[in-house]
């Protein structure tokens, strides 16, 4: 890009722009996160005795975090390839040419701007124990379960998920879709290429930066699933659904400052570490797409 | 077959499975609202076992399964009139909704168009690394960003009060990681003929930069509305007072008592995010597709 010529005033200007977010990031993020990482290095608010990496080791030692921990993970783990694949799906089938694709875009968008917690209930009856999912499941010979309150509310948290988000990464594809050369892809169907060849050896690259983009942005809303799960379950839910954020809230009541600050520290540690793989990963295999 | 037909047969198709997709999508919203218009003595016949432990005794007048129901028998207003008139504790936590998030996003939306601007003028190694920071930020969950939080409300004695919530809100870089994306874009050319016209810098920033990136504006506006509309990590932190807390932490609570309002109140709730999605979905979808552009 062109290199833009300009007077200090104009320079002055701009700084000035970003100072007050800049002040405020500071002040209730930079700062205190810094003091975090100097609370989860001490024994305590009082002595504030230097302990090293004590309170870490606590921590992962910690049942409760574990369990946690475990948990988030292993629905990240389920629900974001899950959320990739079925927008993807979405995107292609609204790139064809079929009657209502507006209309069609708009319901698939729609859960994006509605109130997890206006339909909650809908959920409720839906998966309740004598609810509407296990009545068709008895119709069918099979035997219910008490969704909500047993190990497969997970499922159903899934399923919230990916109703809420799939719309949004959707439009993501639909416009990554757009961008394909129309003219590689008319080569590709003269020489006879399957819909599938062009897809996986034409679209998915192109796509690839999006995917890429989608997938950072699921992981941190997979993060904010506990939402969904609390209000479903409540303060209470069983163990597997106990997430990350029911762990801090506890952690919160207690105001036990030192196993709250280690537990922060070292989720943004993993968010960094997950994070630099991803980009990583993504410069290694996606370098022939850069001319 | 020839080749066309077989294209057109998989159109087909694919419509169908996109319809029925679109209407698994459409379920949860429409049963709300359809529900919402049910007597309240009809969704607890439906939907009392819902009630569950909190209520063994009424167990025995109602049925134990859940009927989902699609049409009331009966189309009434009640439990509008019931959410709106006597039970002014809904309509306390839906304005306790409204006076969270309708600061936070308006000022978050403010701080981010002024700090967007300083960002994509005079690009500099210093504002690089602000920015970075930025995006680390952007990438923390909450279950990381609230312990900074919460010190800060602590240290100022703002816990238990709003501003626990609105001020880290205001700050948050979400929309400043978007809009900057869009004003990035814009050709500095403009800024040029507009400084030969003897534009001021704020000027340029209100007349052109702001006019530009409109779409990207409304649709930020959009999606950090939504988004603290939704939330539930802070109030259960900053706010023990329940009181204060929004209808979207409240309304967890309500199928232990009032299952016969719940339908109307989530209506109620999804009124002001629903509006704003009819009205800007254009602008919605073109924010978002600016923000997965990854080169910009």
């Amino acid at each position: 890009m062109k290199k833009e010529k300009g007077n200090l005033k104009e320079r002055i200007f701009s700084y000035l722009c970003i100072l007050p977010g800049f002040l405020g990031v500071l002040v209730f993020f930079v700062v205190p996160f810094i003091i975090v990482v100097y609370y989860s290095t001490i024994n305590n608010p009082i002595l504030h005795e230097y302990v090293g990496l004590t309170n870490y080791k606590a921590l992962v030692q910690n049942t409760a975090f574990k369990q946690a921990a475990w948990n988030s993970a292993y629905f990240s783990l389920i629900s974001v390839p899950l959320s990739i694949v079925l927008s993807i799906i979405l995107a292609l089938m609204l790139e064809r040419s079929i009657p209502y694709k507006s209309a069609l875009r708009t319901f698939f968008l729609s859960p994006l701007m509605v109130p997890t917690a206006s339909v909650v209930i809908v959920w409720q009856v839906l998966f309740h124990n004598h609810g509407t999912i296990n009545q068709i499941c008895e119709m069918f010979g099979g035997n219910g379960v008490d969704w909500i309150k047993s190990p497969h509310g997970q499922i159903i948290i899934v399923a919230m998920f990916l109703w809420k988000n799939l719309g949004y990464n959707m439009i993501l594809f639909m416009s990554a879709l757009a961008g394909v050369p129309k003219d590689i892809l008319e080569v590709a169907d003269l020489e006879g290429a399957g819909k599938l060849y062009q897809f996986f050896r034409i679209k998915l690259r192109y796509l690839s930066p999006t995917i890429v983009f989608v997938l950072i942005l699921s992981i941190i809303n997979s993060f904010k699933v506990f939402r969904e799960v609390y209000l479903l379950t409540g303060d209470h839910p069983v163990s597997k659904m106990y997430m990350l954020q029911h762990f801090m809230n506890n952690t919160f009541k207690s105001l036990d400052y030192q196993k709250l600050s280690a537990a922060a520290v070292l989720f943004a540690i993993v968010m960094i570490a997950v994070l630099a793989v991803i980009l990583t990963v993504d410069r290694i295999f996606g370098k022939d797409l850069e001319d | 077959m020839n080749k066309k037909t077989k294209e057109k047969t998989l159109n087909t198709i694919v419509f169908i499975f996109a319809v029925a997709a679109a209407l698994l999508f459409l379920m949860p919203t429409v049963l709300t609202l359809v529900n919402s218009f049910m007597t309240t003595s009809e969704i607890k016949a439906n939907y009392g076992a819902l009630l569950g432990n909190t209520a063994e005794n009424r167990e025995t007048f109602v049925s134990k399964n859940i009927n989902l129901k699609f049409i009331p028998d009966k189309v009434t207003f009640d439990q509008y009139k019931s959410v709106l008139f006597r039970s002014p504790d809904y309509l306390l936590k839906f304005w306790n909704s409204v006076i969270l998030t309708v600061p936070i996003t308006l000022f978050q939306v403010v701080v981010a168009i002024l700090s967007s601007y300083g960002f994509s003028r005079h690009p500099s190694k210093p504002k690089g690394i602000i920015f970075f920071v930025y995006v680390i930020l952007m990438i923390m969950p909450y279950q990381v960003t609230l312990v900074p939080n919460y010190l800060v409300a602590d240290k100022f004695g703002l816990l238990d009060t709003r501003w626990s919530i609105i001020l880290p809100g205001i700050f948050s870089p979400f929309s400043v990681y978007l809009i900057s994306k869009v004003m990035r874009r814009i050709p500095i050319s403009y800024v040029e003929a507009a400084k030969l016209d003897g534009a001021t810098e704020f000027q340029i920033l209100t007349k052109i930069y702001v006019p530009l990136c409109k779409s990207a504006i409304v649709s930020v506006t959009m999606l950090v509305f939504i988004d603290y509309w939704n939330m539930v990590e802070q109030p259960l932190i900053m706010l023990k007072d329940t009181s204060l807390h929004p209808l979207s932490v409240f309304l967890s609570q309500i199928n232990a008592g009032d299952v016969g309002l719940a339908f109307a109140v989530g209506v109620v709730y999804m009124v002001p995010t629903v509006l704003m999605f009819l009205y800007g979905e254009d602008d919605l979808v073109e924010g978002i597709t600016y923000a997965g552009g990854i080169k910009g």
